[in-house]
């Protein structure tokens, strides 16, 4: 394994990991803040007591997010030091406002989790309210820097070197607008049904349980309109890679020619030197039409840039069509609960629906990870597109290889440890004798239409 | 002072915080791990009640003061992560399992006295142990002038550029420093934080033990230090006067801890360690790595100094107010009751 590829592997892996908790450290705030909220409206403390499951839930996720995403701020320069070194006055203004982000989430959280019966109620839900607004403010200023990679802006290159650098006009990059809306979107989905998913698997085998409907019920207001504007969003960050990275939206589709009216590609096996996608369906004109709202729109191949300056076009393509698939499931579940909610029906009972919705409880998780492989390694050779390549800014330390084995033994370890934890958690839950009886009343039962979601 | 100078500044008061509030907390761990006597349980209790609220947030310190680094001097992080990237990534590991052990400990399902939860307690203090000795040698490191730059190194040339820096007498017994430091400090803070007597001589004569070690390893790393640190630190205008203040400091924490002016002693021991921290900023001023690499030619654009600094008085609105309150709800003496 080449020092390169060590240190690729080792990001990849660490910024998978981590993206797994930022993301539920995004959206849990927001649940919890909903339960406890109507803990207050209603005084059922079946919600009091959902709220605090969720946070016992979430401070050993939010501990692993927190350290595993010191590794990375390190990483920056331990693997890229002549990327930071370039990028770092450039771009370095989102990631100095995150730190501001992370220092009110951190603070805030200590009070939510240990200070329920320190402050008044109100100013506990407040503190709630400061966690899930610091936390979407974080992941927010992060995919800003990112979004710089992939179109960067703010300064001018003059023999190598960055001059007039401009960090505001940086962060107003091109790609910041959709990818911070798609990013935060993927965190309430991913999250919603995640947690939604695993109440509904238990609802399967307990119906009435009021404590798991009404957590079923939060989950949904969260999860399911950030899944039905998720294919929206997409498609506003495909329009925009169709016109500032051409080469990542080749990849994407398989595209390997450049053609007017091109279609669109479903599946199929990017043979990458034969420059062909076998077993594929495809869409006529539908490429041109979704990309530039035109059907006969030119639409950039691959055969556009130097075969060398390809990114890796068979795991592009297949991580996108992931995504989309799962992105698609999840809309339509997302429409069904609606249509369910709309109707006034009992969500739990309808058994096909709880299976569907326990059935997507990875799905939101996978879709991330796929779409962030598009996004990453859909701009390699890059690391800052058209700027610098990432060969050119790993670092010059030999022997790569044995850092990535390490962290990427401790991270599975630490995976397999939280696993276990949060089932051991959630195994605790069903059992509960307090709720067993406890059965909703018909009203506000299973709608998504209520409180701001 | 240019604005190059007041950003380097910043960031070494954010480190500064770092070490007072997340140096405690690792100390807290090595408490942990040296607990004895009839109020063993107890002594754990009390410490991972005092680390529990706050450490997220005193962890975050040293993100800012990372951040900062690489907004504003980048050619400074750049060579700190290449050739201090073996004991960083150790740095890492310490940092990752204290933090994750941590919970899995408190929060990992079973209640706290849990006796099958206690080898997550083992881990927590392990790692906080082991993390502010390699910490401290990285400051060693820096501090020494031993990160000129080289360039890459296989072979012989790989021990010469990314080891020899940081595995060396002087750089070590800077890491000795730090975890004693935290130790000492962790030990005062306890003091005022614990309500029980009994505890309270328990974690004093801890602090007044780390405070006289900290006087050995202190003169010891003085003695081990190279002849340009030492010159500095001994010989320039500032020194004097610091050093003065310095012990000043260390022996109004110690007869505070004697007399038992709890709160006098938590003063004067952070004073004690800011000060020493503020030493080595000044003994090596005007290098952000010595002994080529300046303030002034590693600070980025103005421009991006400039917004960096106005971040920075924005955050701060945000954030001490913040800060305040957090530590007002847990480490008021008397517990704040708003019900
Ligand atoms: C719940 C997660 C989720 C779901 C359901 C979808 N996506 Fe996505 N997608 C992401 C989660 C995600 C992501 C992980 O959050 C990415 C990676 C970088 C980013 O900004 O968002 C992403 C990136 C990403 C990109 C690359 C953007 C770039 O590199 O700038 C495109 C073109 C799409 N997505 C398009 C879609 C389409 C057409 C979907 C239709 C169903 C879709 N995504 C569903
Ligand atoms: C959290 C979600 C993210 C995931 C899952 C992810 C995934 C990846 C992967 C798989 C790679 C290796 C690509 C390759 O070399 O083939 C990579 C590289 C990298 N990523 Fe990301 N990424 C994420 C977000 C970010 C963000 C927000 C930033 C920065 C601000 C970032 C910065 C980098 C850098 C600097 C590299 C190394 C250079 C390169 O390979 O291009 N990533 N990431
Ligand atoms: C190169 C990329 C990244 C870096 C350097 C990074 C850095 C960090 C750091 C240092 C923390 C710890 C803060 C604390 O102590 O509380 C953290 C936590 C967090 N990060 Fe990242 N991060 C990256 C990618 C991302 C991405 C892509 C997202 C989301 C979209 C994200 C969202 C969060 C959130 C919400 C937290 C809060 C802690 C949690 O909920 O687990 N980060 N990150």
């Amino acid at each position: 394994m080449s020092d390169l590829l060590a240190a690729r592997s080792q990001m990849g892996i660490s910024l998978a990991f981590h993206i797994v908790f930022a993301v539920i450290g995004i959206a849990m705030p927001l649940m919890m803040v909903i339960a406890e909220r109507r803990w207050q409206v209603t005084g059922h403390d079946i919600y009091l007591d959902l709220a605090k499951r969720w946070a016992k839930g979430t401070a050993t996720l939010f501990a692993v997010g927190a350290v595993s995403g010191t590794v990375l701020s390190f990483e920056l320069g331990l693997l890229w030091p002549r990327f930071m070194e370039f990028a770092g006055p450039i771009i370095g203004m989102p990631f100095s406002l995150e730190g501001f982000a992370f220092f009110t989430e951190a603070i805030f959280l200590g009070i939510y989790l240990y200070g329920w019966d320190r402050i008044s109620p109100r100013a506990h839900l407040w503190a709630g309210v400061g966690v899930a607004v610091s936390g979407a403010a974080s992941g927010i200023f992060v995919v800003i820097a990112n979004a710089w990679m992939n179109a960067p802006a703010g300064f001018e290159l003059v023999d190598g070197r960055a001059v007039n650098v401009d960090p505001i006009a940086a962060m107003g990059n091109a790609a910041a607008v959709s990818q911070t809306i798609h990013m935060t979107l993927a965190a309430y989905a991913a999250t919603g049904f995640a947690v939604a998913g695993i109440h509904a698997l238990l609802l399967l085998r307990d119906p009435a349980n009021a404590f798991h409907r009404r957590a079923l019920q939060i989950a949904l207001i969260v999860g399911a309109p950030a899944a039905v504007l998720q294919p929206l969003s997409g498609d506003l960050s495909a329009r925009h890679i169709a016109v500032h990275q051409p080469v990542k939206l080749a990849a994407a589709e398989a595209a390997f020619a450049t053609q007017a009216g091109a279609p669109l590609t479903l599946g199929g096996w990017p043979d990458v030197d034969a420059r062909a996608t076998r077993f594929a369906v495809e869409i006529p004109y539908a490429l041109s039409l979704l990309a530039f709202h035109d059907p006969h729109a030119v639409v950039k191949g691959l055969d556009a840039v130097p075969r060398d300056d390809w990114p890796n076009v068979p795991a592009v393509h297949l991580s996108f069509q992931l995504m989309v698939v799962l992105g698609t499931y999840l809309a339509v579940v997302s429409l069904w609960v609606g249509w369910l909610a709309w109707r006034r029906r009992d969500l739990a009972h309808n058994r096909w629906l709880m299976r569907a919705v326990a059935f997507a409880t990875p799905m939101g998780f996978i879709a991330v990870e796929a779409g962030w492989m598009v996004t990453e390694l859909g701009r390699q050779p890059w690391v800052i597109y058209g700027v610098l390549r990432t060969s050119d800014a790993v670092t010059p330390m030999p022997g790569l290889v044995v850092p990535f084995l390490a962290f990427t033994l401790l991270y599975c370890f630490l995976g397999v440890i939280v696993v276990w934890l949060l089932y051991r958690q959630i195994l605790q839950s069903p059992t509960m004798p307090e709720w067993r009886g406890f059965y909703m009343p018909a009203k506000g039962r299973g709608t998504g239409k209520e409180e701001g979601a | 002072m240019t604005l190059a100078d007041l950003v380097a500044g910043i960031i070494f008061l954010a480190l500064n915080a770092y070490a007072l509030l997340g140096g405690a907390d690792f100390g807290g761990g090595v408490w942990d791990l040296l607990a004895t006597g009839p109020r063993k349980e107890r002594q754990r209790e009390v410490i991972a009640e005092a680390i529990g609220p706050v450490w997220e947030a005193n962890h975050v310190w040293l993100i800012l003061a990372l951040v900062l680094l690489f907004t504003c001097f980048p050619p400074a992080f750049a060579r700190l992560g290449t050739l201090l990237h073996i004991p960083l990534s150790l740095v890492l590991f310490g940092i990752v399992l204290r933090g994750s052990a941590f919970t899995f400990w408190r929060y990992g399902g079973g209640g706290h006295g849990d006796p099958g939860q206690r080898h997550w307690g083992v881990v927590f203090a392990v790692a906080s142990l082991i993390t502010p000795l390699l910490l401290g040698t990285t400051v060693g490191a820096i501090a020494s002038g031993g990160l000129a730059d080289r360039g890459a190194g296989t072979g012989g040339a790989f021990y010469a550029a990314y080891v020899a820096p940081w595995l060396n007498p002087f750089a070590l017994s800077v890491g000795v420093f730090a975890l004693v430091a935290f130790a000492f400090l962790a030990a005062v803070y306890l003091t005022v934080e614990v309500e029980e007597p009994e505890l309270r001589e328990d974690f004093r004569r801890r602090a007044l033990a780390s405070g006289v070690a900290l006087f050995g390893v202190a003169l010891s790393a003085l003695l081990l230090s190279p002849a340009a640190v030492r010159g500095a630190l001994v010989f320039a205008s500032w020194a004097v006067p610091l050093h003065l203040l310095t012990g000043a400091a260390a022996v109004t924490a110690l007869a505070a801890l004697c007399y038992r002016h709890w709160r006098l002693a938590r003063a004067a021991a952070a004073v004690q360690v800011s000060l020493i921290l503020w030493g080595w900023a000044l003994s090596q001023r005007p290098y952000i790595l010595p002994p080529d690499l300046t303030v002034a030619a590693a600070a980025g654009p103005p421009a991006t100094l400039r917004l960096a600094l106005a971040a920075l008085v924005l955050g701060a609105v945000v954030l001490l107010p913040s800060l305040y309150y957090l530590f007002r709800v847990f480490k008021a003496g008397e517990r704040p009751s708003l019900e």
